[in-house]
């Protein structure tokens, strides 16, 4: 878990603003839920936590210290597509992030180490309903499945916070109640601060105990670029995730 | 009545379609040979398949009078031997830079145009240049090909390379991969059927100039004995050669595609 911290940040690319003063204290283990119009620099915002932009003026803090400026297994991101590894089956995906961690120089683990983490992987697998696809490649799971799959291989990083980008927007209805009860119990019980931006109203309040709203505050009609958005409103919801599980 | 685009032969049919250009080829063989034949029967261009049967056997199953070598066979190694190590060559070097200028910016921004460049030199301009600084041996006809083919492995390589998509690579970081460990589980593994890709599409540049070589200097290969005969307007010699190198293509082709799928079946499903 983390806090995170933004100061008076700004991000611009050249003329163009895309954020304008922004100033949050998000505490640890809070959901947060972002939502707001296209191109109002809900990405972008979520980019600079992750590391690969940087802000132009303004800090960016985790539990107070300056953010690290490339991704690490601090950070753990669920895209909207593309986050899976296709190469890989379901397991040898969950996996990696293990791998990596665990093997500097080969990536891979062998004997002990490695039954450890396939027992870890499997018990995920099997939690996230992934146990009988687990020999598959991502080519041959359902948009949901995939989703379910990306969550998970963070998660078994075990970040301190979880990015995710608009992660259900491209799953039907119905497959979503799912995802976001699998999304809930691995919050609560991997204790991670997490962040999501959505296009789903209902949903943002549904899941997060903190919804924020980026708008723009003002408007240049001959100038669209001028102004940035900034965080227009920012409500605290639900404390316990544990109360919503059960609801 | 069904648009054209949606008509799909039944399997006998498409079987029978694709042998049918094999047929008619031949048959026009068969039919232009007996013309000639019969105006002349010394005619030397469309041999017929008598002589060309008495040919084949004489290549490929008869010790050669003057050397005690079963030709075709000395020949075909020679040149297989020359193509597999240069395409092997190749193939490593070329997933190399690929995987390099593919991953790391700085060898891009260091090697990408040079390799650029240097592909677009044509190799058979070069060749004198090799056959002076390297003699006439194998390494001069391996060199050829490989300075033909490697720079267009390479490139496509790093062009493979540079379409993963980016969310897959920051993904990976976010799961603690160090810029080697990302090359060598990440992105290389992904490589790897573009590299058979980029090495079936090659295959034909390859012999082109592995026979253009043999035809300048050699003793012995696929090449060298076609433009030997050709002195003597020795058709019954060429065509079943050429033939033959056509199979020996196909089939490499064959097995590279086989082998993707086996090797990668990841990539079939995703294509």
């Amino acid at each position: 878990m983390a806090s995170v911290t933004v100061k008076r940040l700004w991000k611009e690319y050249g003329r163009q603003v895309v954020l304008e003063n922004l100033n949050l204290r998000i505490e640890d283990g809070e959901f947060v839920t972002i939502v707001g119009a296209s191109g109002c620099g809900k990405t972008t915002f979520l980019r600079l936590l992750l590391g690969v932009e940087k802000p132009t003026r303004g800090e960016l803090l985790i539990d107070d210290k300056p953010i690290p400026p490339e991704p690490g297994p601090d950070r753990g991101i669920v895209f909207q597509r593309y986050s899976l590894f296709p190469h890989l089956t379901v397991t040898e995906n969950l996996l990696l992030g293990l791998e990596f961690t665990g093997s500097r120089f080969l990536g891979r683990l062998f004997g002990a180490k490695r039954r450890t983490a396939l027992e870890k992987a499997n018990a995920l697998l099997d939690s996230i309903g992934l146990y009988a696809a687990r020999d598959k490649y991502p080519s041959q799971l359902s948009g949901g499945m995939q989703q379910r799959l990306s969550i998970a291989q963070s998660v078994i990083c075990e970040p301190e916070i979880l990015l995710l980008d608009e992660p259900f927007g491209a799953l039907d209805p119905g497959i979503r109640a799912d995802m976001h009860e699998i999304i809930l119990r691995l919050w609560s019980q991997n204790r991670m601060t997490v962040f999501m931006i959505s296009h789903d109203l209902k949903e943002s309040f549904q899941l997060g105990t903190r919804l924020l709203v980026f708008d723009k505050r003002r408007q240049d009609p001959q100038d669209p670029d001028a102004y940035g958005a900034t965080v227009t409103y920012n409500l605290p919801l639900k404390a316990k995730a544990t109360d919503r599980l059960a609801a | 009545m069904p648009r054209l685009i949606n008509l799909h032969p039944p399997r006998g049919s498409a079987a029978f379609l694709a042998v049918l250009p094999f047929l008619v080829l031949i048959a026009a063989y068969l039919f232009g040979s007996n013309t000639r034949l019969e105006a002349n029967p010394d005619d030397k261009l469309l041999p017929s398949v008598a002589t060309l049967v008495d040919t084949v056997h004489a290549y490929a199953f008869e010790e050669d009078r003057r050397s005690g070598e079963v030709l075709l066979w000395v020949d075909t190694w020679a040149s297989l031997k020359r193509i597999v190590v240069a395409l092997g060559i190749s193939a490593a070097i070329g997933l190399g830079l690929g995987l390099t200028i593919g991953a790391i910016p700085y060898i891009r921004a260091l090697a990408a145009p040079f390799v650029a460049a240097v592909s677009m030199i044509p190799p058979l301009a070069i060749l004198p240049v090799l056959f002076i600084v390297l003699g006439l041996g194998e390494v001069a006809k391996i060199a050829l090909i490989v300075i033909g083919v490697t720079p267009v492995i390479a490139r496509d390589v790093a062009l493979r390379a540079g379409e993963l998509p980016t969310e897959q690579l920051i993904k990976a970081q976010t799961l603690g991969a160090s810029s080697w460990l990302l090359s060598t589980r990440i992105i290389l593994p992904q490589l790897w059927p573009r590299l058979i890709d980029a090495v079936r599409l090659q295959l034909g540049c390859a012999w082109l100039f592995l026979i253009a070589a043999e035809a300048i200097a050699s003793t012995e290969g696929l090449g060298y004995r076609i433009f030997l005969v050709r002195r003597y307007l020795a058709m019954d010699v060429i065509l079943p050669y050429v033939f033959w190198i056509t199979l020996l293509a196909f089939l490499m082709d064959w097995m590279l595609r086989i082998a993707r799928r086996r090797l990668f079946p990841w990539a079939e499903s995703q294509r």
